[in-house]
């Protein structure tokens, strides 16, 4: 146990060092340095075998070959886009990967301009002034904009106003983040996949504390009345929070423009390569919410030779100097994926960006009329501008298709009983002719 | 042996242009690309527009002003700053493990299988009785931990509002029970650094839900009477919360769930050397008892006569996170465990331990507290910070310093497992030179970093947080 041959292959003590340690500190043997009482040591084994690293790699590799090699139309909330290869290998950077929070900004200059750059391209994004260097993902992103409306809001509504399509994944965290707070969370009806207005005006009172809307909303419609949303939710003292995603953001309308006070949603959607579900939440913000705003953000400051230099500012609203008061507890969060996702960004400049997204408006609304086309499939279901994704209906019980096609090596989701949702990207663009070849015969 | 990290510069202004500084475009959105109507879409996008070859040289000058595992040692006292083995980077990258989280469970055996493996081995390891991988991080972790305690209380009966914290905790404790709605009682600690039993019995009440824990705690002593402190607050009706942060001390030689702990984080990427990626993804696994499983967040992974699927524990607490948490980190952490298995976890604590001891026997600081396991927190007769910024001058990264506030001018030092003794001695080295070093020499530091002393004041009072505002500023003089 006490020398490398036998222990942690990383640990890099050879007998003779440990012996001459173990000397110097005036120990017979590692066990004394252990201050252990004995009736809560463990004696026991784990029964986790050592392997090499060859059998790892090849034990996994064997492990995850067992899932079925399927061609995804899958989205809601979570997307596929294309990697560039210099960006993994250049986020892989060691410097990058292994470094810890830049508690001390003298040697932590290149995250920090990163993580700095990462935040000036969400509030160009945005248009909104101030833009943390990130949350766990879009759904706690939508927590924390619940819990600062409770912060910031000077009259004493205490409710959540959401969609009724709200993903239910988003919709359960947000639930458990208000549980701590008084806040509830109810839902508004929605109209044709978008925000019924009507209904909506309805339904808004001195209680709400925020409200919230997407574009595109679960089922991939664009919202068409930002503007009017914002305008119900300001009249009612309430704040304006949009969900949208980073790619959605470069084309559709600048929420700033639209009144929004509080952006959330996706932004690993550029960057991270499917990863059963790890995320990226953006989170941007008003100027005047700058002292509650959860996480870390990067300021910009001097050094003594008078250069530019960056450092974490604003820290007094943090866990580790705020405790119980912080405005939040996150602290470890998603600095390399926000790395990844500005490089992402960086990569495709301002054009690339907007083909990216025009190509998704475009091809999902091609997509569509092509499945329309097919019998016993009504496509979109919505009769709204789409992003990337969309509802259709169906005459066969939608279970039944998703079954019939993951046999022809395709998943979609099947969302009610007679409704599959379909997301088409750049990713599985090669694959679209068949997938439409193969809902001519199952469907 | 001294470290200088690369320090690019472009004139007097700054270490490195942004991107936008090097070229950036505003485009106008032209709506007829996507057939959308023009009040549907924005009027322009400004961003940065570079080549391929231009943004890798961008990011190499980033990388080489950050400081990694990989330039040196790191022994932040409580980050537990491990060597990430390259080899859990391929792992993670398999290619039929980038499947997306909707998929049906008969189509990703092999995710759920691991996940299920990766469950069983922190259960072992923990001497806990179920597990959930959720938590994207380890104050996630925390926030999950509390919120099924809290569920176990309300489905009991219990009408309970304190959680008691010790003041030598990390803040996120405290910032995780305040934001589950607790109210946050902190408990002095005793004149040796551990819990003091009196005052925990003068805490602990019918309002007590939980006890959050760190064993060994922040000054890196194991708290010795962690069975009196069990029965204390079990008595009480409340449960035992154990803060996984210092579980590297212990692999192999104590569980949280035999010391009396009810439910539990770990963080894996501080135990188990998954990058911590400056400043994450990390992932706050939870463990927790079998009176509290049934509440654990959906879903999680079960073996049937089928294989392997989610479900959704009975009573769940619904979710933390909008899909099944960190994945990537995750997959490194198997890896990890597998590479290592018993004999690579418990030895890992064994040369953590001896690591620590080593170092502090080395130093001419005064250490007031110990014997400690992991971790030891020194004292600087001058400002810490500053001693800091000078041992990065000595090309290390320096501890933790300021905190826990039982010590003054802390200087918090865990240098792990993964040092020899050479690299030991040379941070003995930076120790003591900067001890030996003018009060003036030191608080001129540090001036072979990249960047020299920040004004971290006029940051925090004239906040400016994108390029944005840079430009905002230009035009203001």
């Amino acid at each position: 146990m006490s020398n490398n041959d036998t222990g942690s292959p990383f640990a890099p003590h050879t007998p003779d060092e440990t012996a001459f340690m173990l000397d110097a500190i005036g120990a017979d043997s590692e066990e004394d340095l252990f201050d252990i009482p004995e009736e809560v040591l463990f004696e026991g084994e784990f029964d986790i075998p050592q392997q090499s690293e060859q059998s790892v790699i090849a034990e996994t590799d064997a492990l995850l070959d067992r899932n079925a090699d399927l061609t995804e139309f899958l989205g809601r909330g979570h997307y596929d886009h294309y990697v560039p290869s210099w960006v993994d290998h250049l986020a892989d950077r060691s410097e990058f990967l292994t470094s810890y929070t830049q508690y001390q900004p003298e040697v932590a200059q290149g995250f920090l301009q990163a993580l700095f750059e990462y935040q000036s391209m969400l509030v160009e994004l945005t248009g909104l002034p101030v833009a943390n260097c990130s949350m766990y993902d879009a759904a706690t992103a939508l927590g924390e904009a619940a819990t600062l409306a409770d912060r910031v809001r000077q009259t004493t509504g205490k409710t959540v106003l959401v969609p009724e399509l709200l993903h239910h994944n988003r919709r359960a965290v947000l639930e458990n983040y208000v549980a701590g707070t008084d806040l509830t969370v109810e839902s508004y009806p929605m109209d044709d996949g978008n925000v019924d207005l009507n209904t909506l005006e309805q339904r808004m009172n001195e209680d709400i504390a925020l409200l919230y809307a997407e574009t595109p909303t679960v089922r991939g419609t664009i919202e068409e009345h930002l503007e009017e949303i914002g305008d119900l939710a300001h009249a009612h003292d309430a704040l304006f929070c949009l969900g949208s995603d980073i790619v959605a953001l470069a084309l559709l309308q600048e929420p700033a423009s639209v009144g929004v006070d509080v952006v959330v949603g996706e932004a690993g959607s550029l960057g991270l390569p499917m990863s059963y579900g790890m995320g990226l939440g953006l989170f941007a913000c008003r100027e005047a919410f700058l002292r509650q705003v959860p996480g870390r953000l990067v300021g910009v400051s001097e050094d003594a030779t008078e250069r530019r230099a960056y450092t974490l500012t604003l820290q007094t609203r943090e866990q580790h100097i705020r405790r119980e008061r912080a405005t939040s507890n996150i602290c470890t969060n998603q600095a390399w994926v926000a790395l990844r996702t500005a490089m992402c960004v960086a990569s495709l400049g301002p054009d690339g960006l907007l083909d990216l997204a025009n190509d998704c408006v475009r091809s999902a609304r091609e997509l569509a009329a092509r499945l329309d086309a097919i019998d016993g499939i009504d496509a979109p279901i919505h009769d709204r501008h789409h992003f990337r994704e969309f509802v259709v209906r169906t005459d066969r019980k939608a279970a039944e298709i998703t079954a019939a096609l993951e046999k022809h090596g395709f998943a979609v989701h099947a969302i009610d009983d007679h409704m599959l949702q379909v997301c088409t990207t750049e990713t599985n663009a090669a694959a679209r002719d068949e997938f439409v070849e193969t809902l001519e015969v199952i469907a | 042996m001294k470290y200088d990290q690369a320090r690019w510069t472009n004139g007097d202004d700054c270490y490195e242009p942004l991107l936008t500084e090097k070229r950036s475009e505003d485009v106008a959105v032209e709506s007829t690309e996507s057939e959308l109507p023009a009040d549907l879409t924005r009027e322009s996008l400004s961003l940065p527009a570079l080549s391929e070859p231009e943004l890798a040289r961008h990011y190499t000058r980033l990388s080489e002003m950050n400081y990694g595992i990989e330039n040196g040692p790191f022994p932040l006292g409580s980050c537990t700053m491990k060597y990430n083995p390259s080899f859990t980077e391929d792992v993670a990258a398999l290619p039929a493990g980038a499947v997306h989280p909707d998929r049906s469970s008969d189509s990703v055996q092999g995710t759920l299988e691991l996940m299920y493996r990766l469950q069983e081995y922190l259960e072992r390891i923990g001497g806990m009785d179920a597990v959930t991988l959720q938590p994207p991080a380890g104050a996630a972790g925390e926030f999950t931990g509390i919120l099924v305690a809290k569920a176990y209380h309300e489905a009991h009966g219990n009408d309970r509002n304190e959680v008691l914290v010790p003041d030598s905790a990390h803040g996120t404790n405290f910032a995780t029970a305040a934001l589950a709605g607790y109210d946050v009682v902190s408990l002095p600690s005793a004149e040796d650094g551990r819990v003091d039993l009196d005052a925990l019995s003068a805490a602990v009440s019918d309002d007590t839900a939980a006890l959050m824990l760190t064993n060994p705690n922040t000054l890196g002593l194991f708290e010795r009477d962690i069975t009196e402190i069990a029965d204390i607050v079990h008595d009480a009706g409340g449960l035992l919360y154990y803060d996984g942060a210092n579980l590297n001390a212990l692999l192999g030689r104590a569980r949280p769930g035999d010391m009396g702990f009810d439910v539990m984080h770990y963080n894996v990427h501080k135990t188990f050397a998954t990058p911590h990626g400056g400043g994450g993804p990390g992932a706050g696994p939870v463990g927790v008892v079998d009176e509290l499983e049934e509440f654990l967040p959906e879903p999680r992974v079960e073996q049937t006569d089928d294989g392997f699927e989610l479900f959704s524990p009975e009573r769940t607490i619904g979710r933390v996170h909008g899909y099944q948490g960190n994945w990537l980190v995750l997959v490194k952490t198997y890896a990890y465990i597998a590479r290592l298995g018993d004999a690579g976890l418990t030895d890992a604590s064994a040369k953590a331990v001896l690591n620590a001891n080593y170092l502090a026997s080395q130093i001419e600081y005064d250490i007031p507290f110990d014997p400690f396991h992991h971790e030891f927190v020194a004292s600087a007769d001058m400002d810490a910070a500053s001693v800091a910024k000078r041992m990065l001058d000595h090309g290390v990264h320096p501890p933790t310093t300021k905190w826990p506030e039982a010590v003054d001018e802390a200087l918090m030092t865990e240098p792990t497992e993964i040092e020899n003794q050479r690299t030991l001695d040379q941070l003995a080295h930076a120790f003591n030179a900067v001890a030996a070093e003018s009060e003036e020499t030191v608080e001129s530091a540090p001036q072979r970093t990249t960047a020299r002393q920040i004004d971290q004041a006029s940051a925090a009072r004239n906040p400016r947080l994108s390029w944005h505002a840079l430009d905002e500023s230009d035009t203001d003089t």
